[in-house]
């Protein structure tokens, strides 16, 4: 049951596939760089990049067609030198924070990272409570 | 050794009411969010800044491509991304066209498409475009925040982003795609 | 026909659940009521109407009758029979009495075997775990009725979603549910003893079992769905820290943190209140994740066709009994003594770690799932994904796994770091080992200290069998050992999948080999098959290992029609140290086909991980009822020979 979700959005990526045309794959969809520390990085920076279409899915993991176009975006760009950095602002400029899948440090994200040592120092103020304070010799 | 066990004070500790409260704050967020859907659609966030450099192709042959130079001429312009092999792009046909009599200058990107289709599917349900680009890996999409076919940019004289529709152009967007034009060229 | 029984048994039940709940509340009351007694025989026959009702839908959908709404609209007379049995759970009313008949079975089994605990909390606990079942009978008879009639009868039904075809997923989500409803026990449990204030041992080792089976489940059915994303979805992912996974991994989670902190419990009659805030918390995140996955709340329009009525329905139901519960807990909490205090170097000190690491885990996980939800609020779009839980997670996780290491070494109430230091230092000496090698190889900063961790600790793990006769040790030390062992394995082979897995993404023809990591991969053939509600292309490979010998993999990208979807089935070849994966793809123009390879070596030791948890909890669960066993016989001699003694 729980995973009938994460099935349908794989399925939601199945479908389009029977309606996007006849035109082939982008070449670098899905194929990769000759240079392994290049495709790395690609590979890296793909993982962390949302579908537009699939919703819940990175573009490394979908079949989608337009998640393809990215995947060559992304190596097109890799294989032109270009920082991984620099493309992933390039395209939350386009599409905001939505794109990426790893979030920054920003003034819309902060409680993401503030949350965890607000929790550590509550745990912390708690368990004192309860600690005696004398170990064993 | 463990001390003896202390009744706790009771009263004044406000902890135990942390997680009530933190859940209330839940409850709060997701039942908003159950009455509001959000939007699904992804929307550009190059609203109001100028259009990207890009220099597509022609699509079909008579008729020209489509680049960023051709934009910003103090005309404004509908540009609209569509493929011959997406459906609700010929729903929307009836609607360009509408919108060319109406005086809009259309341009169009063909999005993934071959020549051959593309012609037949001018030659059904008509052909509002001035210009075609073509693009084969969705490289101006990316440039511009779109994320899906169709989808129609309002772009002002100056080559500026002015207005971003997402999906098919139904007839009751027509009077608001108007008026987004009309702002566009004040 | 058939369908009236089983709505009638339905309506029975839920009356029953009435009863059961006003029944135990009135013998909560202080003169004591005279329904009382009425408790446990209502419970144990809601629990058979219930079995009951569930029975005649698994029936229903294996004749196939169509004449039942949501037998049409989830099942077709072709399909095979295991998928037609699973029909019954693989959509919202099935899965919802399913949710139903296990808290009402489990209703019933509390009230048929729990002696130990003073009757009143026994009532309490029955009460509470009745008046949960009614918000679920609501559901099901006023929004989500699965006995619906169609009339006219249709000729053929609609079929079940393709991927759900599949051995793994029929048995995965009710393993799940069972896993998640179990904990509705727990969190009875926990509200009775909130009521009477009977916080204590006793009442540690009542709940103990029913977390255990649950966490046992839970582990099962996300290890399952796991490796089933993993061969099902085509791109050799196995986690992808989706809002549906982690609805899945947060009950697990705290359930981990309730079961270590129950028995810190049981056996040193501390940490009450927060054993206490975990019982509530675990069956909240097992019903939050159900809300999350039903209401469509996290996800796209392309999901199911999620009814927004349903959603609110079980916000309703949440708020209603989370609300409640923590409300209650807050007013009652400062009246329950939090127990006996402790020392770091302690059991009880590394325990608490434990528990405070994991909760963190979970709290990150929580609000890594919902934060997106709170910035829509606000007018903004995030995604928070894989990097967010992954490195943020490691800070807790980390600390975590050094204390795990050490913790079972520790005796109870006090001892020194200085007593144990000594066995310490092989665990420390392997896990810097693997970690210079790693770092030697280019291993990134994360996939390093998995692999270093899971190693140190591996060793560690089995510590607590040094120096003891192997028969004599217990089998819930043996459970422990084993469970922690299990996340050793688990965590090396996630570490070594994200360090050291080699893709080739290739388009060949029949005919082309293509080397991946140490195997040759030639193209063979590639034909038209046919299976039973499918077509498909299947290309036979042909794999050699370096130095092994050659095995056939069939990978397929299918075509059903009842309904019309297109799926990739990958093909694996497996070794002991890892597993070659094969995905066919489209064909392209110029005649060659889109292969997908992948090397993962030690991939699978995940999943064996993750049974091996299981297995641990298994036995710790075994030793448990035999000890429990063992002191009820034994009370009960006491009992005897007091009365033999005229006492």
């Amino acid at each position: 049951m729980i995973r009938l979700l994460l099935a349908t959005l794989a399925l939601t990526v199945a479908t389009p596939v029977l309606a996007d045309g006849t035109m082939p794959p982008a070449p670098y969809a899905y194929r990769q760089l000759d240079n392994p520390a290049q495709e790395a990085a690609a590979k890296e920076l793909m993982e962390t990049l949302r579908c537009l279409q699939c919703q819940g899915q990175s573009i490394a993991d979908s079949d989608a067609p337009i998640a393809g176009d990215m995947r060559h975006q992304v190596r097109e760009r890799i294989a032109a030198g270009e920082d991984p950095e620099a493309i992933r602002a390039w395209l939350i400029e386009r599409y905001g924070d939505y794109v990426s899948y790893a979030p920054q440090v920003t003034a819309k994200t902060w409680p993401l990272f503030a949350a965890p040592l607000v929790f550590l120092l509550l745990a912390g103020l708690l368990v004192r409570r309860r600690l005696t304070g004398k170990d064993a010799a | 050794m463990s001390a003896p066990e202390q009744p706790r004070r009771s009263g004044g500790n406000w902890a135990v009411w942390l997680p009530a409260l933190l859940f209330a704050g839940f409850l709060a967020v997701v039942a908003y969010n159950l009455s509001n859907p959000a939007e699904r659609v992804v929307r550009s966030a190059l609203i109001g800044k100028p259009l990207p450099e890009f220099a597509l192709q022609a699509a079909v042959p008579g008729q020209p491509g489509l680049a960023r130079a051709d934009m910003a001429d103090g005309k404004v312009r509908l540009l609209n991304i569509f493929a011959s092999w997406c459906v609700p792009c010929a729903v929307e046909a009836p609607q360009l066209a509408q919108l060319k009599a109406a005086g809009v200058d259309v341009v169009g990107v063909a999005i993934r498409d071959r020549p051959d289709e593309l012609q037949a599917f001018l030659a059904r349900h008509g052909n509002p475009f001035t210009r075609i680009g073509a693009d084969n890996v969705s490289k101006i999409q990316f440039s511009l925040g779109s994320s899906g076919v169709p989808e129609s940019f309002v772009i002002d004289g100056k080559g500026v982003i002015r207005y971003q529709h997402i999906g098919e152009i139904r007839p009751e967007h027509v009077p608001l795609l108007l008026r987004q034009i009309e702002e566009a060229g004040q | 026909m058939i369908a009236n029984i089983g709505l009638a048994a339905l309506w029975f039940a839920a009356g029953l659940a009435l009863l059961q709940f006003l029944a135990g509340a009135q013998g909560l009351t202080a003169k004591g009521g005279v329904l009382a007694a009425l408790v446990r025989p209502v419970a144990i026959m809601q629990g058979a109407l219930i079995g009951l009702s569930f029975i005649v839908l698994v029936v229903l959908f294996w004749i196939t009758d169509l004449s039942v709404l949501l037998v049409a609209k989830n099942s077709h007379s072709a399909k095979p029979l295991i998928y037609k049995l699973a029909g019954t759970w693989g959509n919202h009313e099935g899965s919802m009495l399913l949710w139903a008949t296990v808290m009402g079975l489990a209703g019933a089994f509390v009230a048929w075997i729990e002696r130990r605990l003073p009757e009143r909390t026994v009532l309490a606990t029955l009460a509470a775990q009745a008046f949960v079942s009614l918000g679920f009978y609501a559901f099901l008879l006023f929004a989500s009725n699965p006995f619906t009639r169609l009339d006219p009868v249709p000729a053929e039904g609609m079929g079940l979603n393709p991927l759900l075809q599949d051995p793994g997923l029929a048995f995965h989500p009710p393993t799940l549910y069972i896993g998640y409803v179990g904990l509705s026990v727990a969190f009875s449990f926990a509200v009775g003893a909130l009521l009477t204030r009977e916080v204590g041992p006793a009442f540690a080792r009542a709940m103990r079992p029913w977390v255990l089976a649950s966490w046992i489940f839970l582990t099962i059915g996300i290890t399952a769905g796991s490796y089933w994303a993993y061969y099902e979805l085509g791109w050799g992912g196995w986690w992808f820290w989706d809002p549906v996974e982690n609805a899945s991994l947060m009950p697990w989670l705290a359930a981990t943190a309730l079961l270590h902190s129950v028995s810190v419990l049981a056996a040193r009659d501390a940490l009450r209140t927060w054993t206490i805030m975990l019982g509530v918390v675990a069956f909240s995140m097992s019903m939050l994740g159900t809300f999350l996955v039903r209401s469509g709340i996290l996800t796209s329009v392309h999901a199911f066709a999620v009814d927004p009525t349903r959603g609110a329905f079980i916000l309703v139901l949440l708020a209603l009994y989370i609300g409640g519960a923590l409300c209650l807990f807050a007013i009652r909490a400062n009246t329950i003594n939090e127990g006996k205090q402790f020392t770091v170097a302690s059991r009880e000190g590394a325990l608490v770690f434990n528990n405070v690491m994991l909760s963190g885990i979970l709290g990150i996980v929580l609000i890594g799932t919902l934060y997106p939800l709170l910035a829509e609020t606000m007018g903004d779009k995030v995604s928070v994904g894989p990097p967010y839980f992954n490195s943020v997670g490691a800070v807790f996780t980390i600390p975590m796994l050094i204390v795990l290491a050490v913790g079972p070494m520790l005796r109870w109430r006090r001892d020194s770091f200085t007593r144990i230091r000594p066995v310490m230092v092989l665990p420390a000496l392997v896990a810097f080992g693997a970690a210079v090698i790693c770092a030697v190889a280019g291993v990134a900063l994360l996939p390093l200290l998995g692999v270093a961790l899971g190693m140190g600790l591996a060793f560690a793990s089995l510590l607590p069998l040094h120096g003891r006769k192997l028969r004599t040790v217990k089998l819930p030390v043996w459970g422990m050992v084993i469970a922690h062992f299990g996340i050793a394995v688990a965590l090396f082979g996630m570490a070594s999948d994200a360090a050291f897995t080699k893709e080739r993404l290739v388009a060949a023809k029949p005919g082309d080999t293509v080397a991946v990591g140490p195997w040759q991969v030639t193209f063979q053939t590639i034909a038209p098959v046919a299976g039973p509600n499918w077509t498909a292309m299947e290309a036979t490979l042909q794999a050699r290992h370096s130095g092994g010998s050659a095995k056939e993999l069939h990978p397929q990208a299918r075509t059903f029609w009842a309904p019309v979807q297109e799926t990739n089935e990958s093909a694996l070849a497996t070794r002991w140290n890892g597993q070659l994966y094969a995905v066919l793809g489209d064909q392209g123009e110029d005649g060659r086909w889109q292969l997908r390879l992948w090397w993962k070596p030690f991939v699978t030791l995940i999943w064996y991980g993750g049974l091996l948890i299981a297995l641990g909890g298994f036995l710790a669960m075994l030793g448990r009822l035999a000890s429990d066993l063992r002191r009820v016989v034994a009370k009960d001699k006491i009992a005897y020979r007091r009365m033999r003694q005229g006492r």
